[in-house]
């Protein structure tokens, strides 16, 4: 059986490539991905475990979701089973922000938080800086806008590590009696008899990489539920199924996401350097007026300063190294002085959410929904996510919670979660997200006619504005092949103190996977990587890649072919979005691996 | 929190020889701070019968030092009377490897560590050693003392349907104070340094050349 999603994906690259869909059949018949379903090994009969609510990811929002029912339960006298899986080893693992966490929606959820000494919020944010950095040594302070900044009454924005957050609120979800799994990846979705969604299976461990199960296979579990939250992050990939599965974003009219590529270092400073509470924002170098480009400094707890620069993944320019550029970002004065002196302690990437308003899906499906950077709540011009991810959760935690518990709701089958999209729309979420639709789309104008743009937006329009400006094009179509881009800008060597090569700073992410298994980066047209990606666009996937795991490497004959370092990944997803021809899909490896990120 | 590597396979082998029908009960103990008790219930999911966790320390950055476990061990030896002990080479925070040969000292019991291999027999036990020259075979009588080194065996994943098993099997929580043993640290860190960066080699030419240099150095 060829499941719907990729029955439409292939048509999509087939159209894309001007073939014909019964070309797309047959070539779908011979995809790698096709072969790959029909070689899977024999398994025993999987256990199945019931819930009535499954979340799968730990984040922010997923967790949310969690504690709210749980608390309603507490409230209301009744039991909801929840069950959370994580594919991280641990909670927080796989968990990488900025993070100034605006704590709205906290307040909502755990209103004693601050009397909570477990907490690690902690850090009031208290100094905001705006920079525009002209060139490679000079900048240009801005006025932080008012939406911004972090200082005002009603304002209690904290510098925090969003994965220290995430396990405290892991901690005190199962407090509350919720399970949680970590080192279980969900694998796949399952679908009910009426193709309602039940559950989702999680991967088996112990397939070797030709696919035959070694001596310590243990498969998966079946995990059934009445309500699934899907709470993946960002470009999740049983989200991105279950969107394509549903015509979510058909059903919505949503545009198609657009994103952008996080690289992040956590770094310990000499204590003279380190004032925390400290926010400074980027624009400007090394971003070209037209890539949407900026990095962030947040001076965090205990001597830490997180770091990163943001590049939106709709650049068209296929020479842009993206690890690179995070480096030439971290060589101007004005960001090195944070850092100088100091030691990098961990480093990370993760995509991001940008397209707003626009690009949101229909929220719900038959079974389930879709909660937090899964379905795109992150507010563009504030740099902020976590506040509108975790009121996501909450929300849908109360739409499951009474659908669940309601006078004469039955004791089985799918859930009706369609009140949670509702509730959403009526609340803050949707009033933040409106006012600043237009903000990231005006950049695509240039960086002065988007400033322009931002500005009016901030101080006068609001949001009010009777247009929509749209993104147009996907990201991966944006990309403009060699002979049509500007000289491959030239980037210099690190310097080890505070620049690194790649293979330091993947170290410094903890990343790791058991080697001896399938590749998690489904790479369908192998053969076109060497045809189209190489020759057309210079392999842009070696670029953009913020691990190296793509790489070209010449065989006895001469010719390049493209091997996949996927042992490397930091599950960013970047070239799940960026690939030109559409022909990397990225899955799950098995649960408990991938990055470890501590204070992310 | 994840298992010590070594221990996580000392685990193993003992629920391999569990199934075998050499072994009848599996206890996991694991001296620390509170958290270690996940560690505890990760063995459990993976075959072991009963935990017990001593909390030795309230912060995980204190060290709890291979002595103090060993005595730990010794007053749990003598309530819980094993035919056997199983454990890992060495920790790979302090990286001592010192713990098993200690408690066997303690104990008056043989010991054999670094196990690559394990054969029981009635009351002895023939073990494999990994040592540097090679693999040397020994025979222990039981009850003894095993550390387990890399290549003993690959320990398996547990499952989800077992972890949550294992919530229900049961967990004693004691302290170190229950057992008698003094935790406080004898060893004191004098200095800890980066190792010295790696020098930039040079290259010869030629062999001559090569010769000539080492003989300079003083090397031939």
């Amino acid at each position: 059986m060829i499941p719907a999603w990729l029955a439409s994906r292939t048509a999509v690259a087939a159209r894309s490539k001007g073939l014909p869909a019964l070309t797309a059949w047959r070539l779908l018949r011979t995809s790698a991905w096709a072969s790959a379903d029909a070689s899977a090994p024999p398994q025993p009969s999987r256990e199945q475990m019931n819930y009535d609510v499954l979340v799968v990811g730990a984040g922010p929002a997923g967790l949310s979701a969690a504690i709210r029912i749980k608390t309603q339960c507490q409230s209301a006298g009744k039991d909801v089973s929840v069950c959370v899986i994580e594919k991280g080893a641990e909670v927080g693992s796989h968990t990488l922000s900025g993070n100034v966490l605006e704590t709205r929606a906290l307040d909502e959820l755990l209103p004693g938080w601050k009397e909570d000494a477990d907490c690690p919020i902690k850090v009031l944010a208290s100094r905001d800086s705006t920079l525009l950095l002209g060139g490679p040594s000079w900048s240009l302070r801005l006025p932080t806008p008012p939406s911004m900044s972090n200082r005002g009454k009603n304002k209690s924005n904290y510098v925090v590590s969003l994965s220290e957050v995430t396990r405290w609120m892991a901690r005190r979800a199962e407090a509350l009696g919720v399970e949680i799994y970590p080192g279980f990846a969900a694998k796949k979705v399952l679908y009910g008899w009426d193709g309602h969604v039940e559950g989702v299976a999680t991967n088996d461990f112990g397939i070797s990489r030709d696919g035959r199960p070694k001596p310590n296979f243990a498969p998966g579990v079946d995990l059934r539920a009445r309500v699934t939250l899907l709470a993946e992050g960002c470009r999740g990939s049983l989200s991105e199924e279950v969107m394509s599965r549903f015509g979510l974003r058909q059903a919505a009219r949503a545009e198609p996401q657009t994103y952008a590529l996080g690289i992040k270092e956590v770094w310990q400073v000499p204590e003279s350097q380190h004032k925390p509470g400290t926010v400074v924002h980027t624009i400007g170098f090394p971003a070209s007026y037209d890539t949407y480009g900026g990095g962030f400094i947040y001076h965090m707890s205990d001597r830490r300063v997180a770091l990163g620069y943001v590049i939106g993944l709709d650049y068209s320019n296929p020479h842009i190294n993206t690890f690179q550029e995070f480096q030439r970002w971290k060589s101007h004065p004005a960001v090195r002085s944070h850092i100088d002196g100091g030691t990098c302690l961990q480093y990370g990437a993760r995509t991001l959410n940008e397209g707003g308003l626009q690009s949101i899906p229909r929220l719900s499906f038959p079974g389930g929904a879709l909660v937090g950077c899964s379905a795109g709540f992150l507010n563009v011009p504030k740099i902020k996510g976590t506040h509108t991810a975790m009121m996501s959760g909450l929300a849908a935690g109360e739409a499951a919670f009474r659908a669940l518990t309601a006078d004469k709701a039955p004791d089985k089958g799918p859930v009706d979660m369609s009140n949670y999209e509702e509730a959403l729309k009526r609340s803050w979420l949707w009033d933040e997200l409106t006012a600043v639709r237009n903000v990231r789309p005006a950049f695509r104008w240039g960086l002065l006619p988007g400033l322009i743009y931002a500005a009016l937006s901030e101080y006068l329009l609001r949001g009010r504005e009777p247009w929509t400006l749209t993104h147009g094009r996907p990201d991966r179509e944006r990309l403009r092949p060699l002979a049509e881009a500007p000289p491959a800008p030239a980037y210099p060597k690190p310097d080890g103190a505070i620049t690194f090569d790649l293979p330091t700073s993947i170290y410094r992410s903890g990343t790791n996977h058991e080697h001896d298994q399938p590749s998690h980066l489904l790479v369908s047209n192998p053969g076109e990587f060497e045809r189209s990606n190489l020759p057309h666009y210079g392999g842009p996937e070696t670029k953009y890649c913020p691990a190296g795991v793509y790489e070209y490497r010449t065989d006895e004959y001469g010719r390049s072919k493209l091997h996949v370092n996927a042992q490397n990944c930091l599950h960013c997803k970047a070239c799940d979005i960026k690939d030109p021809g559409a022909n990397i899909r990225w899955t799950v490896p098995e649960g408990g691996q991938g990055p470890s990120y501590t204070a992310m | 929190m994840s298992m010590n590597p070594f221990d996580e396979i000392a685990v193993e082998e003992a629920i391999r020889l569990k199934e075998k029908g050499v072994a009848t009960e599996i206890v996991v103990v694991s001296v620390g701070v509170k958290q270690a008790a996940e560690t505890i219930r990760t063995a459990l999911a993976m075959g072991a019968d009963r935990g017990i966790l001593v909390v030795a320390a309230d912060d995980v950055h204190q060290d709890i030092e291979p002595l103090a476990v060993a005595k730990i061990l010794k007053a749990i030896v003598a309530e819980e009377q094993p035919g056997l002990v199983l454990m890992g080479k060495q920790a790979i925070d302090n990286d001592m490897n010192a713990t098993g040969q200690m408690l066997a000292a303690l104990l008056g019991w043989a010991q054999a560590t670094q196990a690559g291999a394990i054969e029981v027999a009635g009351d002895k036990a023939s073990v494999t050693r990994e040592i540097d020259g090679g693999l040397q075979v020994i025979e222990v009588t039981l009850p003894a003392i095993v550390t387990a080194d890399l290549r003993l065996n690959e320990p398996r994943y547990a499952s989800l349907p077992n972890i949550m098993k294992a919530k229900k099997k049961e967990l004693v929580e004691k302290t170190a104070g229950d057992y008698g043993v003094d935790v406080s640290p004898r060893l004191t860190v004098v200095k800890t340094a980066e190792p010295e960066g790696r020098k930039a080699g040079v290259k010869v030419a030629s062999v001559d050349e090569l010769v000539s240099k080492l003989k300079a150095a003083g090397v031939i």
